[in-house]
């Protein structure tokens, strides 16, 4: 059996938007800047797509969807805009957590090299940021919080209208990387009181190296690329029409089907949670309630991920895991050493993310297996012996207590 | 091209000589759980020549395959040949490992390393030259 559990890396493109691509390719290849027919006939099917994904968004106005050529092309923009923009007027503060994207991440990191100040939120232990900690950290100089709509690895869906309100009142930017969210959770920009925000087309069925940065009108921009004046003169390039196009048909459809979606897929990711708990000395990561519908991520002790990873993908399971040995760097993932799981037990991490095509038989699979596999390396493994042996202590319960 | 090489991919899938020798002769652990990777090496030695090795393995793919290649590189043979066991030897006998996965060499060597030297200690044997003073490496952390 295969089962493609890696949907929070990327998705397969869905059939419609696979068509509206090449349907694009066929006979919209002109350039939407020309004045031509061809040109014109272009451009208008680009509105298309803008009126698309504003209105899944519930944007005020189609022109203040910008495309980009992803999530991190869209969060770079936001953040430089935020602190650039406001610079001039004495702000430079900028707030975040520790568990977003390294887009974010690096950024920031970028900005603080500049002279900016950053204050780095760490979620409580379920992975949830407190919303009264991120007003607390805001100052007179601060310009703006930026906190992702849910987290890409262990699936905490953070307290957004919230946080959107806090920011609201205290005149301070709020954006949101909604990259995992967009399209799976429901996204209202204005009653959210979400002033950017960006998504990234593959992770909803939509063609990769698309993306969409959503920035309240009245908002200086900052480009990232300069150029020509496409998007308004906000992101210069020729505009990529054929993924533009589909990536709003792959989002229209994951709209319009998201309440039945959301709960199927949320049914499979509860029952692989049910099938796994029996698993001594284990536990899952992050809000097992306030989660994306697809994320089941498992720390097990004893064992190192990529070793279960590898032999799952030789079993026919594609998954991913948050250990040393599957990130570019010697530390495992910092979203869950941000949220102060263990390391020994971030080293022994799986992040399963399900979506509409799994189904309860590959469920069932995964949950066969993955005991099949903890038993297997568990039983080569001299520190799972000295954890049987109390030579070492155990750093997680002995069975998940439903993060209580 | 994939990550791993079709030895490295082997060895993982069907590490040999896993498991643990009860009367072992010398036993070294190395590694440690912060760092994500622990190998732990069982001698039986009979004269001068290593009989038996087994060992235990907590870490990736590459951890576990290059456990397997030493104890395959010194089995049977005597103990000046795998003292003169190399990190490198390990590698090359795998077909190569990628850049970031070369310390899990460096742990199979210092594992075997360690048994030796706990072989060395147990015996009464004179402790060849260069296994005086031995300290595994610094696991990259």
């Amino acid at each position: 059996m295969r089962v493609y559990a890696d949907n929070a890396a990327t998705t397969y493109l869905s059939k419609t938007a696979r068509d509206k691509f090449i349907e694009c390719l066929d006979n919209y290849n002109g350039n939407p800047n020309s004045l031509h027919s061809d040109g014109q006939r272009t451009q208008e099917v680009l509105d298309e797509a803008r009126e698309i994904v504003a209105g899944c968004i519930n944007a005020a106005k189609p022109n203040e969807i910008y495309f980009t050529s992803g999530g991190s092309e869209a969060d770079n923009q936001a953040l430089l805009s935020a602190a650039r923009g406001l610079v001039k007027k004495g702000k430079k503060h900028l707030i975040t957590s520790n568990i977003e994207h390294h887009a974010i991440l690096h950024t920031m990191a970028k900005l603080e090299k500049e002279g900016f100040e950053v204050t780095y939120i760490a979620p409580e232990s379920n992975g949830v940021v407190d919303p009264a900690k991120v007003e607390a950290a805001i100052r007179e100089d601060t310009a703006l919080v930026s906190i992702m709509f849910a987290n890409n690895e262990m699936g905490a869906i953070q307290p957004i209208p919230e946080i959107g309100k806090i920011c609201k009142e205290k005149g301070v930017l709020f954006h949101t990387d909604a990259v995992q969210a967009a399209g799976h959770l429901p996204i209202d920009v204005q009653a959210m009181n979400i002033d950017m925000l960006s998504m990234s087309g593959h992770k909803f069925h939509g063609p990769k190296g698309v993306g969409v940065f959503y920035a309240r009108n009245g908002i200086r921009l900052v480009n990232v690329i300069e150029g020509g004046a496409q998007e308004r003169g906000k992101r210069a390039g020729t505009v990529n029409v054929p993924a533009i196009r589909a990536m709003a048909e792959a989002l229209k459809e994951a709209c319009d089907n998201m309440e039945p979606n959301m709960k199927r897929v949320a049914a499979l990711r509860d029952r692989l949670i049910e099938g796994l708990k029996d698993i001594p000395y284990s536990q899952l990561n992050g809000d097992p309630v306030k989660r994306l519908p697809g994320n089941v991520n498992w720390s097990f002790e004893g064992v190192e991920g990529e070793s279960l990873l590898l032999h799952l993908d030789m079993l026919g399971i594609e998954c991913s895991s948050g250990s040393a040995c599957t990130s570019e760097s010697l530390d495992p993932s910092h979203v869950l050493l941000g949220m102060g799981v263990p390391i020994e037990a971030a080293h022994g991490s799986l992040r399963f993310s399900l979506d509409i095509d799994n189904t309860e038989e590959q469920i069932d699979y995964i949950i066969e297996k993955v005991h099949y596999v903890i038993d297997h390396y568990r039983s080569m493994s001299p520190y799972w012996e000295d954890l049987l042996t109390g030579k070492r202590e155990h750093c997680v319960p002995e069975y998940w207590n439903g993060n209580k | 091209m994939s990550l791993y090489t079709d030895k490295v991919m082997d060895h993982f899938e069907n590490p040999r000589n896993v498991g643990v020798i009860e009367d072992a002769d010398g036993i070294g652990e190395v590694g440690n759980p912060v760092c994500g990777d622990i190998m732990k090496m069982y001698l039986k030695v009979d004269g001068d020549v290593i009989t038996d090795v087994k060992f235990k393995t907590f870490g990736c793919g590459s951890a576990i395959a290059t456990s397997s290649m030493a104890t395959e590189l010194i089995k049977g043979k005597t103990l000046e040949e795998a003292l003169e066991l190399t990190n490198k030897a390990v590698v090359d006998a795998l077909d190569g490992l990628p850049a970031r996965k070369i310390h899990c060499s460096v742990l199979a060597e210092d594992a075997i390393k360690a048994a030796m030297v706990d072989y060395y200690e147990k015996s009464g044997r004179e402790m060849p030259e260069s296994l005086v003073g031995f300290e595994p490496h610094e696991d990259e952390h």
